[in-house]
């Protein structure tokens, strides 16, 4: 096991998914020194400017080359730069690379991968901040994984490289430089597979990304006042782990989702539903929900903190349902 | 455009109000005043000075993220831009916007925008707007080099044409998108030739030279208030700083800043002015030390401003909302 940055290991994914596959390509702005968060630093020494490949400004060309190439035998992994402008290749994603497939009845496949670093903080301002992988849970034609820690980071985009369809990988921009093992060896996470980050009894916290790290710390909050709480990361939004999540509920039968994004019609109201759906029988009281107001985030300090869920609010919902 | 002696004297002054003003943003930053990040414009001035000197203070201006030159030609208040990098709750945007996203309505400065060109689209509408309400007024939009590779930036060029819309798009080209060189980047080489695709005058200035960006672009607005419609110009000139404050600038090297520095759009101005005896030392200080204390107002304003209540996340979202959701 070796200690690393989130970021070190999705560089590590790109490395060996690029050795291992001549079809594997990245794109993106500035990524040959990658800029600015350094996911795709020393790739162009490595596999060469053909295939490390900087692009000007133009979203909507990176993200529709990309479906061009992957139609046609490639496997290209997109940099959004900042997940804020998917918003400019729009169409792109939603009607092209999503329905691609479906409308041709199957003819065609679209193995591509889009890297979305995205998620509030450091006063990034409105342009900068969102937490779009709402949008794009209403897409049918898009898999979605939202990885929380190194392991899962490598993982989870080593999957998403390999797998035969779309996937968008959503990087929370606070979490590259965050420190977790990654195994020697290779490891592939399987996409549909959530994972228990802490066991508990007492109430069942579902979270995301920045989100699970903000779970585990109430947690460690609710523990000392004698509640016991269990963090479930779903790693992956479409699939979905359905089973993943009912057990840990039919075990503590309370529920909290976490998120970051803004609460209406949020990918944490998807996961309501299927609670829900999944356990209604099971749950001794409704479900209660964390996430960002409904409003763009702003810019100074004080009024980004009150609209940036914490470890506090994840604490306090949990001691509402179980009350 | 031909500026007459007390214009070129307050251009002068604009020149400089940018510059010290970028230069204490820049330490203020650094000192962990000002939060996010910013990208400033120091070797830019002439841009930002030449294009408002062409404008009136109703004509509008749609600027980019290296934007607070562009607010403070257009004659914005220091005190609120300094407030809004502060995030204090007397900036222009009340402390939501920050470096990225300033605006000043009040002086037709109509947005900064950290989403690269979308200014570009905006100008056909603002264009629109004053035809139909049978102004005189133009509307220019700034945008960078790297932007110009965006299709909103083509899509609002042809629109703006086919409208025959009052408006001037100015490309301030650095050399530099980030960590891309424009000549990389760009098919065909030049940014303004690109308006011979849509029909319309496309022009190339030295945008150090802040007499050459006034003329440039006093000749496309002009135009424009005639009724005949668009035009192209780019303005070719130098990033002293780095893309954004606590750019390590890895690609590329330190002569390109000498040379930024060698072609300073102040110290030009300033040796014109000298030439026509227009400005002598004395006047010069005199100048200097009104912009100094302009912006240490500013900065005194900005200090001792209070930052945001909280709640004020919740409000300006909708002019009218009166439910509960
Ligand atoms: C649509 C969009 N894509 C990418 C970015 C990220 N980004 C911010 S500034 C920048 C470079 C811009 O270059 P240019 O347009 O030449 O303006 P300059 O920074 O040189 O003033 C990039 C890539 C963005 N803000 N918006």
């Amino acid at each position: 096991m070796a200690t690393v940055e989130y970021a070190a290991a999705l560089n590590l994914a790109l490395r060996e998914e690029m050795r291992r596959d001549p079809r594997v390509y990245v794109i993106g702005e500035d990524i040959v020194l990658g800029v600015p968060f350094g996911v795709t630093k020393g790739l162009a020494e490595e596999f060469g400017p053909e295939r490390v490949l900087n692009a000007p400004i133009s979203e909507a060309a990176i993200v529709g080359s990309a479906l061009g190439a992957a139609m046609t035998g490639l496997r290209p992994v997109v940099d959004m730069h900042f997940a804020d402008f998917v918003t400019c290749a729009m169409d792109e994603v939603a009607n092209q690379i999503a329905k691609s497939r479906y409308m041709f009845g199957g003819q065609v496949d679209c193995p591509l991968v889009l890297r979305m670093p995205y998620g509030i903080g450091k006063s990034a301002g409105g342009h900068h901040s969102n937490s779009v992988e709402g949008w794009f849970i209403n897409i049918p034609g898009l898999k979605i994984c939202i990885p929380s820690t190194p392991r899962d980071a490598r993982g989870l985009l080593k999957t998403a490289i390999r797998d035969p369809d779309p996937v968008m990988v959503f990087e929370h921009r606070g979490l590259y430089r965050v420190v977790g093992e990654v195994p020697d060896e290779e490891e592939l996470i399987p996409l549909g597979s959530a994972e228990v980050k802490r066991p508990g009894s007492d109430v069942t916290v579902i979270a995301t990304a920045r989100m699970v790290h903000a779970a585990l710390e109430a947690a460690e909050l609710l523990a000392r006042e004698g509640i016991s709480a269990e963090v479930v990361d779903p790693r992956s939004l479409v699939p979905l782990d359905r089973e993943t999540l009912a057990g840990s509920v039919a075990k503590t039968h309370r529920v909290v989702i976490a998120e970051e994004g803004p609460m209406r019609g949020s990918a944490g109201a998807w996961l309501a539903w299927v609670v829900m759906e999944e356990c209604f029988d099971d749950l001794d009281g409704p479900i209660a929900r964390v996430a960002g107001p409904n409003v763009p985030i702003p810019f100074s300090p004080p009024l980004e903190a009150a609209c940036t869920p914490d470890s506090e609010a994840v604490a306090a919902a949990c001691r509402q349902v179980l009350k | 455009m031909t500026p007459g002696p007390d214009q070129l004297l307050e251009m002068y002054a604009a020149m400089l109000r940018v510059r010290l003003f970028e230069e204490r943003a820049r330490e203020l930053y650094a000192g962990g005043r000002i939060p996010g990040f910013i990208h400033l414009s120091v070797g830019q001035e002439a841009v930002a000075v030449g294009v408002c000197a062409a404008l009136r203070r109703d004509d509008y201006l749609l600027s980019t993220h290296r934007g607070h030159g562009h607010l403070i030609a257009k004659g914005g208040s220091l005190r609120a831009l300094m407030a809004e990098l502060y995030g204090k709750a007397s900036g222009c945007c009340k402390g939501k916007g920050g470096s990225m996203h300033i605006a000043d309505a009040s002086v037709g400065y109509l947005g900064a925008n950290g989403v690269l060109a979308a200014g570009c689209v905006l100008a056909p509408g603002v264009g629109l707007s004053i035809q139909m309400r049978k102004t005189d007024q133009v509307v220019v939009a700034i945008f960078g080099d790297g932007a110009a590779n965006r299709g909103p930036f083509h899509e609002g060029v042809n629109l703006a044409a086919l409208w025959r819309a009052p408006a001037v798009f100015v490309c301030e080209n650095n050399r530099w998108a980030s960590t891309t060189a424009q000549a990389v980047s760009t098919a065909g080489g030049s940014i303004a030739q690109r308006a011979a695709g849509y029909g319309i005058p496309g022009v190339t200035v030295d945008g150090n030279e802040v007499l050459a960006v006034v003329e440039a672009v006093g000749e496309a607005v002009a135009r424009a208030r005639r009724g005949e419609g668009p035009s192209l110009v780019e303005a070719q000139t130098i990033r002293w700083l780095g893309h954004y404050e606590g750019d390590p600038q890895l690609y590329r090297g330190k002569d390109e800043v000498a040379e930024g520095r060698g072609r300073d759009p102040v110290g030009r101005l300033r040796q014109v002015l000298e030439e026509r005896n227009l400005l002598d030392a004395a006047h010069a200080a005199r100048i200097e030390a009104a912009v100094k204390g302009e912006i240490d107002d500013a900065v005194a304003f900005a200090e001792a401003s209070p930052l945001p209540d909280a709640r004020a996340a919740f409000e300006d979202l909708f002019a009218f909302y009166p439910w509960r959701d």
